[in-house]
């Protein structure tokens, strides 16, 4: 049994002995790596309010399965143990320290949202586990100055308020602006960041309205920001809202230009349940195939997530974006993982997750690569505007940076 | 004094003697993890007994002492973080706040009974990650995305590493509380809330002051709800909305069913339920295999209705039913 | 005006749904005094089930009736099987067992199903009613279909004698039971409808909130507030209430308070209601005597 205490008494007096050594010798491997496995901690929310992304948990366990049965990376076995959080910090936390302390894993991977990530990142920078690919937009997650230990991977939702903002300012300026968000810090960034891209111009905003997630529907937020009188509308909102939005603003017969968040993009889950006639015109900042998106019908990326699908999981993923991008985020880790070759102290491993060099994605948009370095722990920076023909996102415009 | 109230005392003293022994020797065996866990326990033990103080011992049911937990946890990460104050003055102060809450609500609940106050407090409840998120507080409460609060660092001359140093904290504040609620419930305050809950009218006849009794009652219980949330915000280290949904609300509810109403003692059992019996779920659940993550649920709810079906009455319930059982073998 | 004839319709629309589940909610509670914490999950359920059927290609009305029997028969058992074992027991672990069978719910459904949001169509054309879409047509037929639901349950009570046999044993078991009626089987009976009502409560409802496991957690929070503020034992009073909560939680996050206290105000509006009328705004007043 490992108290916390006895790890960092043996991690001191090993570090001693290497100084004293003089030598430039090699940090040992971090708890959880033995010579052919790798342990690797993760929190999902399979039950709750959230249990709509558990698809990425069971994803990323299934890619990790293949990796295996291909050999592993560098001769180790990659094991995931991801393990329920139910959406609540304090169960973060437990769950996280029983990983830790009680699996002994060597780092975390993607775990998932805003809340619990902000209650476990102060432990594992405490305790130099690196805390890689945090499962959410939120811009808090990519502070390398303060928390070195947490590196991001989503585009950040500010990021894309950003994008919307250039575009209303290019495309229509001076239009009215009406945000419809959810009111937690998902939704509250885009408020933000909207606000901030807009400058001088934030005024243009005549109408905000958010919304719990215990709500049943959103349809009397829209009514009201209509009443505002707004050309422009702003939804930052999850699947199940977005398409309550998308559709009654359509029914309202409200001309607005709608702006939807790409966290909830999806055709088959999002645009389909709204009514594709409803959805035309809706623009979004794109980074990942949609495979329902007749123009990828014949794309090599797509025909390799399918036949990983297929193999490994049980057929309803394959259209399921959050299904997807958890293939993306394995395939990242995988890559991190590959650069440490047989160096996997925890300083390494923290070292190759922020040493990514354009990567491109099978799923990602063509053109789209990840980056990080020791400054920049936002490794997709990249979105793409697109628009919603009935059918599939058309994209337009150049790739866009923040 | 009769048999079967002997066994019970000796039984229920035999029981204390081994909770604090066990929980003296945790500090010193345990890891970091169990430690972690254990102090949970004892939070949600506090919490529990404020709530029987309530719904046990007063017959008012609340849905909502997880916005009371919530109060004493913003409280307390309030006062410390941006405050500056040490924990034996934030965690008292937070609680007197929620003190204070629960004395107000208890006076539209005096209008209400039974299912009504469920409805009001589950509202309550539903409604308290709202309020708290709300932009105009953003500034104290950190909004949407949570306050951290620096780690307890134990005194030097204790040489406990912190995890043990937030163990004994709440394990002192456990004890006093204890001690407080069999006083209170042995003593003629018990006796009066009892009354209330079994025949008011006639307790009122007899001059007991329903109304003062049942709003003190639930300023208490909203006390005790309010040392939990403040030692939990220390423990865990941080506060957000999310921490104190519906599900903390209802968690409550189970423990202090499962543990048994009406009884002090029975809240330890109700707080080892809601904390290991849930990763008991998910392991039972790995069994079958990847694809149910989901189903842990499943196998709690089957676990809540089979111990109800076990014991109706609680694990209190069912020790004192057993006791009955037992001295009336022996005579 | 135009806003507020959308806010009310969309208000209606939803209280429409409130007012349906509001009714699942006083069958069981006149008979059982307690109220089904699990009637929301076991609602979502049976819509999973009809959206299965209508996937994979029954038509809607016949994937509709075979859902209302197949729940009627499902509540039955459930009563049978898990409740009426707790008859005696506490108020309190009854609570506790409804809460078990919503976990359980909410986990089978997530697990057959998944937790992915699926479209469900409404029933009722899509064509927007009266040119401009003051009221869609679904909202219309919502409306329809829970005046129609809550006449048929008050002339199933008032003209059946399986209706009045069953008001028999709420009231009265003990003499009920002299004089005849199968208690127990009223209780059950009582279940399989509130069931039923219940599984229209998620089918009219689906079309507007989406169908996910997650789905009816809001409703019931709302139907339940419905039905005890129009009073819990007066099927009218609660269906009324359902109504009066849709629309002014849309009225009141639009024009009084904003959505950012909504929740709370709706809370401290309740309170008020329940201090100022115990009983609810129609229900029965309790007068107690020592």
């Amino acid at each position: 049994m490992t108290t916390r205490r006895t790890f960092l008494k043996t991690g001191a007096a090993a570090a001693t002995i290497l100084a004293a050594g003089g030598l430039r010798a090699r940090a040992e491997n971090a708890p959880g790596i033995t010579a052919t496995e790798i342990k690797i901690g993760q929190t999902m929310p399979y039950s709750g309010p959230a249990s709509a992304y558990g698809v990425i948990g069971k994803v990323e366990t299934a890619y990790f399965k293949m990796l295996n049965e291909q050999g592993g990376i560098n001769g180790r076995k990659l094991n995931l143990i991801s393990l329920d959080d139910g959406y609540s910090p304090p169960k973060a936390v437990e769950q996280v320290r029983r990983l830790v302390e009680q699996e002994g894993v060597a780092f975390f991977f993607n775990t998932l949202g805003t809340p619990s990530n902000a209650a476990i990142r102060q432990y594992l920078n405490d305790a130099k586990i690196p805390q890689l690919f945090v499962s959410t937009g939120s811009s808090l997650f990519a502070d390398p100055a303060h928390f070195k230990w947490t590196v991001g991977y989503n585009p950040s939702y500010v990021t894309e308020a950003h994008i919307f903002a250039k575009h209303i300012l290019t495309t229509k300026p001076g239009a009215k602006i009406a945000l419809l968000y959810q009111n937690d810090g998902f939704g509250k960034d885009y408020q933000s960041g909207l606000k901030a891209a807009l400058g001088a111009n934030a005024s243009q905003i005549v109408g905000e309205a958010s919304y719990e997630t215990s709500e049943p529907t959103v349809d009397s937020q829209v009514v009201t920001l209509q009443g505002s009188g707004a050309d422009v509308l702003v939804i930052a909102a999850t699947p199940k809202w977005a398409a309550q939005a998308i559709r009654k603003s359509y029914d309202l017969g409200w001309d607005a230009t709608r702006y939807v968040s790409n966290v909830s993009i999806s055709i088959a889950t999002v645009l389909k349940p709204a009514g594709l006639e409803k959805s035309k015109g809706v623009i979004t900042g794109n980074y990942g195939k949609d495979v329902t998106d007749p123009k990828f019908k014949d794309d090599a990326g797509v025909a390799q997530w399918k036949a990983f699908c297929d193999k490994y999981l049980s057929g309803s993923e394959f259209a399921d974006l959050n299904a997807s991008y958890g293939f993306s985020a394995a395939q990242t880790m995988a890559q991190a993982i590959k650069q440490c070759g047989d160096d996997l102290s925890r300083d390494n491993i923290l070292a190759q997750a922020t040493n990514i060099k354009d990567l491109a994605l099978p799923m990602l948009l063509p053109g789209i690569t990840l980056n990080t370095s020791p400054t920049n722990y936002n490794p997709i920076r990249q979105l793409q505007l697109s628009r919603f023909n009935g059918e599939s996102w058309e994209l337009f415009g150049a790739l866009l940076t923040d | 004094m009769a048999p079967e109230d002997r066994l019970e005392i000796w039984v229920s003293r035999a029981g204390w003697t081994l909770a604090v022994v066990v929980a003296l020797a945790a500090p010193l065996s345990m890891n970091g993890y169990h430690l972690y866990q254990a102090t949970q326990v004892l939070i949600y033990m506090i919490a529990l007994i404020g709530l029987n103080l309530l719904t046990g011992y007063n017959g008012q049911i609340s849905l909502g002492h997880g916005a009371f937990f919530a109060i004493g946890g913003y409280g307390a990460a309030i006062l410390s973080s941006r405050f500056g104050l040490p924990f034996w003055a934030a965690i008292p102060l937070a609680s007197s706040v929620c003190f204070v809450a629960g004395f107000l609500f208890g006076f539209p609940a005096l209008k209400l009974g039974g299912l009504y106050l469920a409805l009001a407090t589950f509202a309550l409840a539903v409604a308290a990650p709202q309020i708290l998120s709300y932009k105009g507080f953003d500034a104290w409460t950190g909004g949407a995305q949570g306050l951290q609060i620096v780690k307890l660092q134990a005194p030097a001359w204790t040489h406990l590493d912190p995890d043990q140093w937030i163990f004994v904290v709440a394990l002192a504040a456990a004890a006093l509380l204890v001690w407080v609620a069999l006083n209170l419930v042995r003593g003629r305050i018990g006796r009066a809330l009892v009354a209330i809950r079994d025949h008011g009218l006639a307790a009122e006849t007899m001059g007991v002051d329903a109304a003062l009794y049942k709003t003190t009652a639930f300023g208490v219980s909203a006390l005790y709800a309010g040392v939990a949330g403040g030692l939990s915000a220390f423990a865990v280290g941080f506060v957000s909305p999310e921490s104190f949904g519906l599900a903390l609300s209802l968690a409550f509810l189970v423990g202090v069913v499962v543990g048994g109403l009406a009884s002090v003692g029975g809240a330890i059992f109700g707080a080892l339920f809601i904390e290991f019996v849930p990763n008991y779920a998910d392991r039972l659940s790995m069994q079958f295999g990847e694809s149910a993550k989901a189903l842990p649920g499943a196998i709690y709810g089957l676990l809540l209705i089979a111990i109800m079906g076990i014991a109706p009455a609680g694990v209190a319930g069912l020790a004192r039913a057993l006791v009955r059982r037992a001295s009336r073998l022996s005579l | 005006m135009v806003q507020l004839l959308h806010q009310l319709s969309s208000g209606l629309a939803l209280g429409g749904v409130y007012a349906i589940m509001a009714l699942a909610l006083v069958m069981i509670y006149q008979a059982t005094q307690l109220i089904n914490f699990a009637q929301g999950e076991m609602a979502m359920f049976s819509t999973y089930l009809a959206w299965k059927m209508i996937d994979s290609g029954v038509s809607y009305w016949r994937a509709f009736a075979a859902t209302v029997v197949i729940s009627f028969f499902g509540g039955l058992l459930i009563e049978r099987v898990v409740v009426r074992p707790f008859a005696k027991a506490p108020v309190l672990a009854s609570v506790i067992v409804f809460i078990g069978l919503s976990f359980i719910f909410n986990a089978l459904a997530g697990y057959f199903f998944g937790y992915s949001v699926q479209s469900f169509d409404s029933p009722f054309p899509g064509r927007p009613l009266f040119g401009v879409g003051y009221i869609s047509a679904h909202e219309l037929g919502t409306i329809f279909v829970s005046v129609v639901v809550l006449a048929l349950v008050y002339a199933f009570f008032r003209f059946t004698s399986v209706g009045l046999a069953m008001r028999a044993a709420a009231q009265n078991p003990v003499s009920a039971r002299l004089v005849g009626v199968r208690v127990g089987w009223m209780l059950a009976i009582g279940w399989g409808l509130a069931a039923s009502i219940g599984a229209v409560a998620g089918m009219m409802a689906a079309p507007i909130v989406y169908l996910d496991p997650n789905m009816m957690g809001g409703v019931l929070l709302y139907a339940f507030a419905g039905a005890v503020l129009g009073g819990i034992d007066n099927p009218w009073g609660a269906a009324f209430g359902g109504f009066l909560v849709g629309v002014a939680e849309n009225l009141m996050g639009a024009y009084v308070v904003g959505e950012e206290v909504k929740l709370s105000v709706a809370l401290a509006i309740i309170v008020g209601v329940l201090v100022a009328r115990p009983s609810g705004l129609f229900g029965r007043r309790i007068v107690a005597r020592v």
